[in-house]
């Protein structure tokens, strides 16, 4: 049935924390611009496909990012001769980014403790 | 603040945006084709790997949204667009909404005006209305002084009564209606004068001292033509020089809300007003209209009642003579204390509580026509559902079309409700009296309107919730939207039932009430209105006195009775069922010695009579002799009676003639006629005792000529007003036909009746929408099921019985109840109208009549669409 279906779809793309895949855009565009289906691939690529990021559910995140101008956008012609729109982080991209970065390590390493307990004290 | 150019920009962010996306499944199935697949494959895989495209690009959009704010917009273009499509239903659920919210509306604002909404004075809530008793008028000059220098609870307390006086300005007198105050009336009331100056306690200086007068903003705008010079002017009151002191300021109209007097004069100089040397100080005589007071700061109501009445059992043994019954009460200003407050608040909340049930019928039916329509968009909404739409947004949808609907039929109404108020606020129901409704609408009258418009629009709205929340999607799209109308009592049918049932309540009740008021057109009043005039004269107004009184009142009666086509005339001092009220007059039995109150044996109504008054009124004399005009002060004082008088107080109805009766003085009086019975204050009185006097032994100087003739009302008219105005030109004359005149006494059961009537009569029409909305959704429901019993051969009938059985069903069902109740309710009814019985074979058969009319009304529609089918093109359809 359809509605059971969608309802799993939901589930799967919330296995990342809220504001996980802003960030992922983030740092991926820090190494260099990109338009959304490079950045599907390259996010891919990276997780080696253990992050299975819905291809749309990109958008939503470009364009808070958009608003909140953290990225800017521009219509260009790639390598490949396409027609493709080029996300570009900003200035205030990259310090939302650290930011981020940074809290979200501390956060990893709390859970990390709590998860492994053992490990923590030895390291 | 960049949200502004964001707006601009935004259509281009959005076109962007969906090309940007499908660029991307582009790229995607390009690439799956370059690893092999066919492009057909390619295309789904990428559509697949990019999830619900519609979804997310909305999604995506809602980031430059103001989310809520946005989609409700979004909602309303929606719903309008809905409801643009079926603009049947669109007007009907409108009009409906119309007619519910602008009676409440209507019915709120009049509750509003005269009870929730304090007074129009400064410091309306310390001003108490102070009662004696449960009479119309009910205080003494002198007890009034008495009270106002012993109380120690109020500040300062206040009287008025109200008259009629002759006001000469030099030319064309007329009459005015005044109000005879204390000095201090307009102070107590924290009054400021809009011109001139008012007068006060200090201008007081015994009986006449005071020749002052204070014009209404109102009449001095329609009388002086707001000439500002007026102030300092001496006009005539009754003939006597009074000085213009000043204006009251706008919308200042005393102390009681129906009545506006023109002008305002002390009430020291009542004997120049009336002619009257002794009431001023007769400490018997209640004939002051109202007493207000001021409250002390920190003394309740009842601490300042308690000093009242501690007063007033001082004055009771000072004076025991003059002494009266009853006790003092406080009350609200406005409707002339309990006297009118009690049954103008129980009429009103009646009518709140029936249109109160109007709204419910109206949300009942309308919720209904909703759930039919919210089930034929099934498939719609099945469709949404299934492409991911949540069943909360799917909801929000249809409470917006709801809220819509009942918003646009709230200000509908509520304009409608305005006009109608504002034309009751100059609606003069009695042109003799100033009486008038002043219930111009205020803020909380559009607050009630709007709160009601939307509180009924979530209640309509709801009555489709659990149908959706059930709505199985893969069902509905799979095999269409058959199911679930089957036999089973949905809570569909039980509203409608309670609906048809609300309204068989008002038509029942209405029915009951046009009966009523039709038998109290035809009752026996004791007089014959047809074919009689009545000529109002006040001989004091026109400046007569003393022995002169009844030498003019003869001339007038012999002048009109020698105009040709006159049969006769007589005067009376006040004709009987004339607003607002009667004389009285205390008698005893002939064998009583002690005199006091406590023995009196009734309080008889009291007219004083010239002898032909008995012929001219169509009174029959059913015992005994009318008067003679030789039954003056030189003969033995007689009387004639009424029949109930004459079994009530004289124990006889046969031999009454030459049995003797005493008045207050102790003067024995013998009676010689009786007459029958008749109505005397109003139509819905039990049996009353009346007496009447002649005029020469008991004088009066107020007249009224009652002239009986079958010529032309106009002509008759303008010959009497010849011959008055020949013996004097400058008496106030007012000549009406007595039917015309007892409009007044029949005005509140014509005013029950009228109200009943327009509630039935939307009671009708929303029971003509509910039916319809119901027969014509159980047609659509089964038009299949019909064709193919058409296609079999089913009989016209049968069809019939099949496509509307169900609703006839309901509206027996529904009448019935409604016609029970409605039995019940005429109990209440029978208060306000005059023989209102429920147990009438043309009420219930007009009953029965009435609902199967709108039954066949409301389902002739659905009824010829049923027989219409045909079955061919129906399940080609399909």
């Amino acid at each position: 049935m359809p509605v059971v279906n969608r309802a799993m779809t939901e589930t799967n793309s919330r296995d990342l924390f809220p504001g996980a895949l802003e960030m992922m855009i983030l740092e991926s565009l820090r190494r260099e611009p990109a338009h959304g289906y490079a950045l599907v691939q390259h996010i891919q690529q990276r997780s080696n496909n253990l992050l299975q990021v819905e291809e749309g559910s990109l958008y939503p995140a470009l364009q808070r990012l958009l608003k909140a101008k953290l990225v800017k956008a521009e219509w260009e012609l790639s390598s490949t001769n396409r027609r493709v729109r080029t996300y570009q982080i900003t200035a205030a991209g990259l310090r939302c980014l650290e930011q981020q970065i940074s809290s979200f390590e501390r956060m990893f390493e709390g859970i990390s403790l709590v998860l492994n307990p053992g490990r923590a004290t030895t390291s | 603040m960049d949200w502004i150019p964001q707006i601009f920009r935004r259509r281009k962010f959005y076109d962007d945006l969906s090309e940007e996306i499908r660029l991307h499944i582009e790229e995607r199935t390009e690439q799956l084709m370059r690893d092999g697949m066919s492009a057909e494959e390619a295309t789904r895989a990428a559509q697949r790997a990019f999830g619900n495209r519609t979804l997310l690009e909305e999604r995506s959009r809602e980031v430059w949204q103001w989310p809520t704010l946005e989609s409700i917009w979004a909602d309303m273009r929606f719903a309008l667009r809905q409801l643009r499509k079926s603009p049947g239903f669109t007007i009907t659920a409108v009009l409906t909404l119309t007619l519910a919210i602008g009676a409440n509306a209507v019915v709120f604002g009049i509750l509003n005006a005269l009870i929730l909404r304090p007074l129009n004075v400064p410091q309306a809530e310390s001003l108490l209305v102070v009662q004696h008793g449960s009479g119309v008028a009910s205080h003494s000059y002198p007890d009034y002084l008495d009270l106002r220098r012993r109380n120690r609870g109020f500040d300062d307390m206040a009287v008025f009564a109200i008259s009629q006086s002759g006001l000469d300005t030099g030319k064309d007198p007329s009459n005015a209606w005044e109000y005879e105050t204390s000095g201090n009336y307009l102070d107590v009331l924290r009054i400021q004068p809009y011109l001139g100056r008012f007068f006060h306690d200090s201008d007081e200086h015994g009986p006449n001292s005071a020749p002052y007068i204070v014009l209404t903003y109102a009449y001095w705008h329609t009388h002086f033509q707001d000439d500002r010079t007026v102030v300092g002017r001496v006009v005539r009151l009754n003939r006597h020089p009074f000085t213009i002191l000043g204006v009251a300021p706008p919308g200042f109209q005393g102390t009681v809300l129906f009545f506006a007097p023109d002008i305002f004069v002390p009430i020291v100089n009542h004997e120049q007003l009336s002619g009257d040397k002794m009431i001023l100080n007769a400490r018997a005589s209640r004939w002051i209209f109202e007493m207000v007071g001021r409250l002390k700061p920190g003394v309740t109501p009842a601490q300042a009642t308690a000093d009242l009445n501690s007063v007033d059992s001082y004055l009771k043994k000072n004076y025991p003579k003059d002494e009266s019954s009853g006790t003092y009460t406080l009350a609200r200003p406005g409707l002339h204390g309990d006297y009118l407050n009690g049954p103008t608040r129980a009429f009103l909340t009646g009518l709140m509580l029936l249109s109160g049930l109007i709204l419910l019928a109206a949300c009942a039916n309308l919720g209904s026509l909703f759930a039919a329509r919210a089930a034929d968009r099934s498939r719609e909404v099945a469709l949404r559902l299934a492409l991911g739409s949540s069943r909360n947004r799917i909801l929000r949808q249809l409470f917006t079309e709801s809220v819509l609907l009942s918003l646009a039929g709230g200000i509908a109404g509520l304009v409608a409700s305005i006009l109608l108020l504002r034309w009751l606020s100059v609606w003069q129901p009695f042109p003799r009296y100033p009486l008038h409704v002043p219930v111009s609408p205020d803020a909380n009258v559009y607050l009630v309107a709007l709160v009601l418009a939307l509180v009924s629009g979530v209640l309509f709205g709801i009555v489709p919730v659990r149908q959706i929340l059930r709505a199985n999607p893969y069902e509905i799209v799979k095999a269409g939207s058959t199911g679930g109308f089957g036999r089973r009592i949905t809570a569909r049918d039980v509203l409608l039932v309670v609906q048809i049932a609300i309204c068989a309540v008002l038509v029942t009740s209405s029915m009951v009430a046009v009966r009523g008021l039709m038998r109290s057109m035809r009752s026996n009043f004791g007089f014959e209105p047809q074919n009689a005039m009545l000529v109002d004269t006040d001989l004091t107004t026109a400046g007569y006195s003393g022995e002169r009184v009844p030498a003019m009142q003869r001339r007038m009666i012999d002048a009109i009775q020698a105009i040709p086509g006159v049969d006769s005339v007589g005067s009376v001092n006040y004709p009987p069922l004339e607003p607002p009220g009667s004389w009285q007059g205390t008698v005893y039995t002939d064998t009583t010695t002690d005199l006091s109150p406590s023995n009196a044996a009734a309080d008889p109504y009291w007219y004083n009579v010239t002898p032909d008054y008995f012929r001219a009124s169509g009174t029959s004399l059913l015992a005994g002799r009318a008067f003679t005009w030789h039954d003056d002060t030189n003969a033995p004082r007689v009387a004639v009676v009424n029949r109930e008088f004459a079994s009530k107080i004289l124990g006889s109805v046969p031999d009454v003639v030459g049995r003797y009766f005493k008045l207050r003085d102790g003067t024995r009086v013998r009676v010689v006629g009786l007459v029958e019975d008749g109505k005397y204050v109003n139509l819905t009185e039990g049996q009353r005792p009346a007496m009447f006097f002649p005029l020469l032994q008991s004088p009066a100087s107020w007249t009224w000529l009652v002239v009986r003739s079958s010529r032309d009302p106009q002509q008759l008219t303008a010959a009497m007003r010849s011959v008055l105005r020949d013996i004097d030109s400058a008496m106030v004359l007012a000549i009406r036909p007595w039917s015309t005149e007892l409009s007044g006494t029949l005005f509140p059961s014509r005013m029950a009746t009228i109200s009943l009537g327009v509630l039935g009569m939307m009671g009708a029409m929303l029971s003509i929408t509910g039916i319809f909305g119901m027969a014509a959704y159980s047609v659509s429901k089964r038009l299949k099921e019909l064709g193919i019993r058409m296609a079999l051969g089913a009989k016209r009938r049968e069809v019939l019985q099949a496509a509307l059985g169900r609703a006839f069903k309901l509206l027996a069902i529904g009448s019935g109840v409604g016609l029970a109740l409605g039995l019940l309710a005429t109990k209440v009814l029978a208060f306000i109208v005059y023989q209102a019985t429920p147990r009438d074979p043309l009420v219930l058969a007009g009953v029965v009549l009435a609902m199967a009319a709108l039954g066949l009304l409301a389902t002739w529609i659905p009824a010829r669409r049923a027989l219409s089918v045909n079955p061919l093109v129906l399940l080609r359809e399909e």
